[in-house]
Formats: C-alpha cells, structure tokens, sequence
C-alpha cells in the first residue's frame, strides 16, 4: 500500500509515527499492564503473609529504587549495559532459532557450557597476551555452546526427538557438568572453597567507567552479524524459508535436517558467547554453582523482540534495565528479584493474547505480538523434518 | 556357583556386564519402593501431558502447574497448621491442615491450567510459548513469594507418610519386595497406580476417551458428528492440571515436608518425555517413568554403596555429578532412540476454529 505513495509522504512525520506506533503500540502497552500487574502483586502478597506491614504505596517505593538502579547514575547507566550484552548474545541465539521454528529454550545450557569453556581456556592462556588470550577465551566459549547446541539439532534432525525437551536436559546436564570440572579439574589448589583461578590477560577491557567491558561492542557487532546473515545471505534465506514453511523449504531443494543442525549450533554458539562475555567482563572466574537468569531471560527477550536482531537490542535493554535495577529494589524496598521473573511472564502474557489486547484497546493496523513462531508447535512431536 | 559367578565377572569388559547385572539382582528389592517413589512425579507429569495432548492441546507449562501446586500446598498448610495440624486422620500420618493443603495445591493446578487453557484454546496462541509464559510466571511467583516467606522459616504441616506393612510380608522372596514397592508408600505415590489404570481404561473404553481421541485425532470431523471440542479440550487441559499438580503436591508434601525454589528440577519435561516413549498412553508413560526413575534410584544406590569388583572401581571414579546428571541423560537416549516410532495425535498442538455457521 504505502510503496504506492510518493516517496516524500511515505517519510513525512506523520506516516512514520504511525509505522513505529505499530510495532510499539502492542510492547508498550503489556509493559505497561505488566508493571501494573507487578504492582498488584506486590500489594498482595502483603495480604497474603502473615507479619508483613501493610502500605499500599510499595509498589511505587520499588518502582522508583528499580528505576534508580538502572538509570540513576553513570555507573548505574553502564550496569545496565553490561546486563544488556549478554542477554543480546541470548536474544539473537533464542530469536535466530526462532526464524527456523526451531524452539531453543535451552540457551541457559549452552550459556553455561560456553562459560565453562572459556575459564578453562582462559586460565590457561591466561599468561599469554591480552590478544591473543582473549580470542582464544571467546572462541572456546563460541564452539563449546556451539556443541552444545548441535546435540538438539542433530538429534532432533536424525530421530525427530524435540529440542524442547532435549534442550532442557541439556540445561541440567550443563548444571552437572560444571559442577564437577569445577569443583574438580579446573579447582584452584589451596582454596578452602571450589572456585577456579582467574582468567587473567583472558579478561575483557574495561571501555566505559568501572565495569562497562568490550562484551557491550562484541553484543553490537553480533547484532550486525546476525541482521547481515539472516537478511543478505543464501543461508538466511533458507533459514527463514524453513521456518515458516517447512514444506515448502524442502520442494525447494534446500535440506531441512542439515538446516536443524547448522541453526541450532550457531543458536548454541550465540549463547555460549554470552557465556563467555559474562565470565570474561564480569566474574573473571566461575564458581560450581555458577548460574545466572539470562538463559532463560533471553527467551523473553526473543519473543519481545519479535525474533528480530535491531528489536531484540531494545528488548534487551529493557530486561538489562530490569535485572542491573532489580539489586536495588531488593535492597530499598525489600522486593525479592523473583518479581521481574513475574513481570517478565506477564509482558509476555499481553504479548500473546495480543488479540484480545487489541480488541480491548481497538487498536487498529498494529502488528501482531508474537511472530515467526507458528511453526515451532507444528513440528511438536516425531512430524518434525522430515526430507 | 560362586565359582561360576567370579569365572563370568572375570572375564574382560564382558565382565562388568555380568557385575552389573549381579549388582542389580542384588539391589534391586532395596531400591524398588525407591524407584515408584522417584517416578511418582515423572508419571503424573506423564499423565497430564497425556490427558492433555490426546484432545490436541500440548502443555509444556507442567512443570509450572507442578511447582505452583508444591508451594501452594506447602503453604496452605504452613497458614493452617497451627489451628488444624493437630487433627489427626489416623492414616498415612495425615492431618487436617495437610489434607486441605492437598485440596488447594490440586485447585491451584486447575487455576494455572485454566489459563494455558485459555491462552491455547480460546485466544489461539502457540501452545509452546503459552507454556514457556507459565512456567516463567510459576517459578518467578513461587520464588518471589517463598523469599519473603523464607526470612520467618515457618513450620509447615508436616508431610504424608508411608504405609507400614508387616515385617514378614516384606520379608517374602520376591513377593515380598513387588508388594513393598507398591504398598510400602504414601497415598499419593500409590494413587499412581490406581490412577493409571483407571485413565487406560477410560481412554481408550469409554465414550469420554473416545471423544478426547477424536478431538485429538480429528476435531473438524469430531465436531461434525456433534462434540462440543473447545469443551472437550478444556476439560482435559483442566484435568491434566489435577494430574500435574498431584505430582508438584507429591514433592513437597509426601517426599519431604517442605518446599524448595526451584523442586521440581524438570520433572515436568522428564514427564512429556515419558509420555512420547510411552506412545501417548497412560500405562506406557508410567513405564517410561518406571524406566526414567529407577536411573536416578539406581544412582542413588550407587553413591550410597558401591559394587565390588571392577565395575565399583570404575564407578566410583566417576564424579558424584555424574549421578544427579544420569536421569536426564537416560531420557535423553532413550527418547532420541523411540521417539520416531511413537506418532503423537494428529491435531496435536493446532488450535481449532470453529468453521462459521452461516
């Protein structure tokens, strides 16, 4: 409709702001609801246990200490960041398998698995320079997430078994796995507790204030990488392809199996990168119960952003924001950080009855909340590639 | 016959085979309640995902279900027990508070099944991500509120025991120890058996089964010949939530007292495993399970006392990890070797529009 304009009023302000209100509108607004939603539980939940004061202006209280933390000051700004890098690393690996139809819920594993892999070649370069440490360092995490990503894939393409569970029990065997290489092989000798040594000259530079490291630039250029892959090459095209239509994909001559396993490893390699930036920017060395949220926060950040690579950035800012801030809410307001698991959900709750939304708010000519993911229940079960 | 044995446990490799084989014999009556009761979980989950994925709706939000009803339970009897945990029911230990902890835990997993069901059913969304939706509300909500309940460390109402058989009876060779695994249990780890019986019977006997298949299988013609499917569907979504959150209950009130954030360590996945190795039936899944769990009982057994001989040299060089990560490895396998002959319905996770009636 619109290429049928002339060129000048496709640009004019008005046609853009009614094209960024649609691919906003239906984010805002669940944002929005989910904050109230939040707010409601944390009135609640005062009803609910016995002993807790009752002050029905907490939820502000815990707003403003969220807000405060993840934008209160530079220090605070640039916290944010590096809360955000990795979970674009994760964003593009859930998002990236998405466009395949391919669910992998399991980047927590694949997270961990990278991590693990880059301490243990980051101690052991760490002597070596900076360069040529920190390369090795990342690699290691890539190709370590990258297998653990080809284990779905590949069996998901030769017996039909369905990442969604597989992946999840990658999840738990990656638990395992560091557990023991850290609490055994990768121990650092004379510490009472199990921790490894530190990653040394592996360790990513430190480029704005006093954490904001290179893993924010390594986020971008991964974000560029992926666009570029996704939407300018062949094998973009028949990821894509293959996502939406399978069938399709097939009479076409590409060859959904070899497409499973190429998507889901470079999904795990994504993932294992953001393994890798979290323990090279930030902890430097890993403990055996290492974990953290961003395995599974990327699957929100995938969905909000709409699989796309430039939306998964705004959504991953958003959740960054949400979890660098949720410290300080804990601490001021004494709000557990479980809540932004629970706004988390509810974002995404909205986005996925955005029709009901809709109809609700009659917003007319909005885009749709959720894409590109009708074809990941379709292949639930052995009706998965099959060619 | 000794001899024979230590000849056969000898030989190389081959060997350690016959090892195993003679550590299992031997363990085996020891560890077989073990087994029901660390299935327990994984076939109610298997349950659920059968009741719902028979009618076409697939439910990758049990695990949610399943730790929402183990907080819910949990916590209803912390807030009861002080008025009612001391009524005692005189059977399985059991008090009053507990018995309605069990109750609301079993409400609470129909009120998160509604929701799936409404979100899969009524709005229409992808059945996968409705399910990730509701397994992220449920452990962030469970965890958000166990946080603050955690800092007074209440005491709850205490947990379902187990069944006491006589001594004797236990004592029977064989007999003795199949009675022990299924009667030496608490109400709910029995009520699985009862229960998987029943749903096979149903399902595949009864005019209610055969409606559900036919909404799985062919909704377009099932509502041809006069079957309601929304309802159809939303019924099962609501009973599998019973099943599911019989299961969550099963872990913070018959096998420990108390809940933990994060308990049910993807046995609601484990579950839908279980369900495809098993073919979509309730009798299969629960051998499934029965297969899945006795990895994690025989692990278990193993940690605790290792075998003689080699086969104990080699196992007890293996990192303890290796154990907590054996179950998920066995269903990784196990499904990656059936899962392309078990055909799962053939509506199974498609939304279904009523055509119009004009």
């Amino acid at each position: 409709m619109s290429e049928a304009r002339p060129r000048s009023e496709r640009w004019a302000p008005r046609q853009v702001a009614r094209r960024v209100w649609s691919v906003i509108a239906l984010p805002l607004i669940s944002i929005l609801l989910a904050l109230i939603v939040g707010a409601i539980v944390i009135i609640a939940s005062q009803l609910v246990l016995p002993g807790a004061q009752f002050n029905l202006l907490l939820p502000l209280t815990a707003y403003s200490a969220l807000l405060q933390g993840a934008f209160g000051s530079f220090d605070a700004i640039v916290d944010t960041l590096v809360a955000t890098a990795p979970l674009v690393l994760g964003g593009l690996s859930v998002g990236f398998a998405f466009k395949a139809g391919l669910f992998n819920i399991g980047a927590q594993g694949q997270f961990l698995l990278g991590a693990l892999a880059s301490v243990a070649v980051g101690v052991a370069v760490a002597g070596s320079s900076p360069l040529v440490a920190i390369s090795l360092a990342l690699l290691a995490g890539l190709l370590a997430g990258a297998a653990w990503g080809f284990i779905p894939g590949f069996l998901k393409a030769v017996s039909g078994a369905h990442e969604v569970v597989v992946t999840i029990m990658l999840n738990y065997i990656a638990i395992a796995v560091i557990a023991a290489v850290v609490g055994g092989p990768l121990r650092q000798q004379g510490r009472p507790e199990a921790i490894t040594p530190d990653v040394g000259n592996a360790a990513l530079p430190i480029l704005i204030g006093n954490s904001g490291h290179a893993g924010i630039v390594l986020a971008l250029v991964a974000v560029a990488f992926i666009a570029w892959l996704l939407f300018r090459t062949t094998l973009g095209f028949e990821v894509r392809t293959v996502g939406a239509n399978p069938d399709a994909a097939r009479y076409a001559g590409m060859r959904p199996r070899l497409l499973t396993m190429l998507t889901m490893s470079i999904a795990g390699g994504l993932a294992g990168l953001a393994g890798a930036v979290v323990v090279l920017g930030v902890t430097h060395l890993m403990t055996p119960s290492f974990g953290t949220t961003v395995g599974f926060d990327s699957i929100a950040v995938a969905l909000l952003g709409r699989t796309n690579p430039v939306g998964i950035v705004f959504a991953a800012l958003l959740f960054g924001a949400l979890r660098a801030g949720a410290t300080l809410m804990q601490i001021e307001a004494g709000i557990p950080v479980e809540l932004i698991d629970v706004l988390q959900a509810t974002i995404l709750l909205f986005l996925v009855a955005a029709p009901v939304l809709r109809r609700v708010f009659r917003l007319r000519g909005v885009k749709t909340g959720i894409e590109s993911t009708e074809t990941i229940t379709k292949t639930y079960g052995s009706e998965t590639v099959t060619g | 016959m000794d001899a024979l044995v230590s000849a056969l446990y000898g030989i190389p490799i081959v060997g350690l085979v016959f090892q195993l084989g003679g550590y299992l014999i031997a363990v085996l009556p020891s560890i077989a309640p073990g087994i029901l009761q660390a299935a327990t979980p994984i076939a109610f989950a298997a349950l659920c995902g059968v009741m719902c994925e028979r009618a076409g709706v697939v439910n990758i939000g049990i695990e949610g279900i399943m730790i929402t009803a183990a907080f819910v339970g949990w916590y209803t009897g912390v807030l009861l027990a002080p008025s009612m945990g001391s009524v005692d029911l005189g059977l399985f230990g059991a008090n009053l508070a507990l018995v309605i902890g069990l109750i609301v835990a079993l409400l609470s997993g129909v009120v998160v099944s509604a929701l799936h069901a409404w979100l899969s059913i009524s709005v229409r969304a992808d059945q996968i991500i409705s399910g990730t939706i509701i397994n992220i509300a449920a452990f962030g909500l469970t965890g958000y509120l166990n946080n603050l309940i955690s800092k007074t460390s209440p005491n709850g109402a205490g947990s379902f025991t187990q069944f006491r058989l006589p001594r004797e009876v236990l004592d029977l060779p064989i007999v003795g120890w199949i009675i022990g695994m299924f009667l030496n249990q608490g109400p709910i780890a029995m009520s699985v058996i009862v229960i998987v019986v029943v749903f096979q019977v149903l399902l595949f006997r009864s005019r209610w089964g055969l409606r559900s298949r036919a909404v799985g299988e062919h909704p377009r013609a099932a509502e041809t010949v006069g079957i309601d499917v929304i309802r159809v569907r939303y019924r099962n979504v609501l009973l599998g939530g019973v099943f599911a959150a019989l299961g969550g209950a099963y872990l913070s009130m018959e096998a420990t007292n108390s809940f933990q954030q994060g308990m049910t360590t993807g046995r609601g996945f484990i579950g839908l495993a279980a369900m495809i190795v098993g073919r979509w039936s309730p009798v299969g899944a629960f051998g499934a399970a029965l297969l899945f769990s006795s990895s994690t009982a025989l692990g278990n057994s193993i940690k605790f006392s290792l075998p003689s001989g080699d086969l104990g040299t080699i196992l007890g060089s293996l990192p303890d990890q290796f154990y907590d990560a054996l179950p998920y490895l066995v269903t990784i396998v196990i499904l990656a070797g059936v899962v392309g002959r078990s055909v799962p319905p053939a509506a199974d996770g498609q939304p279904y529009e009523r055509e119009a009636t004009t």
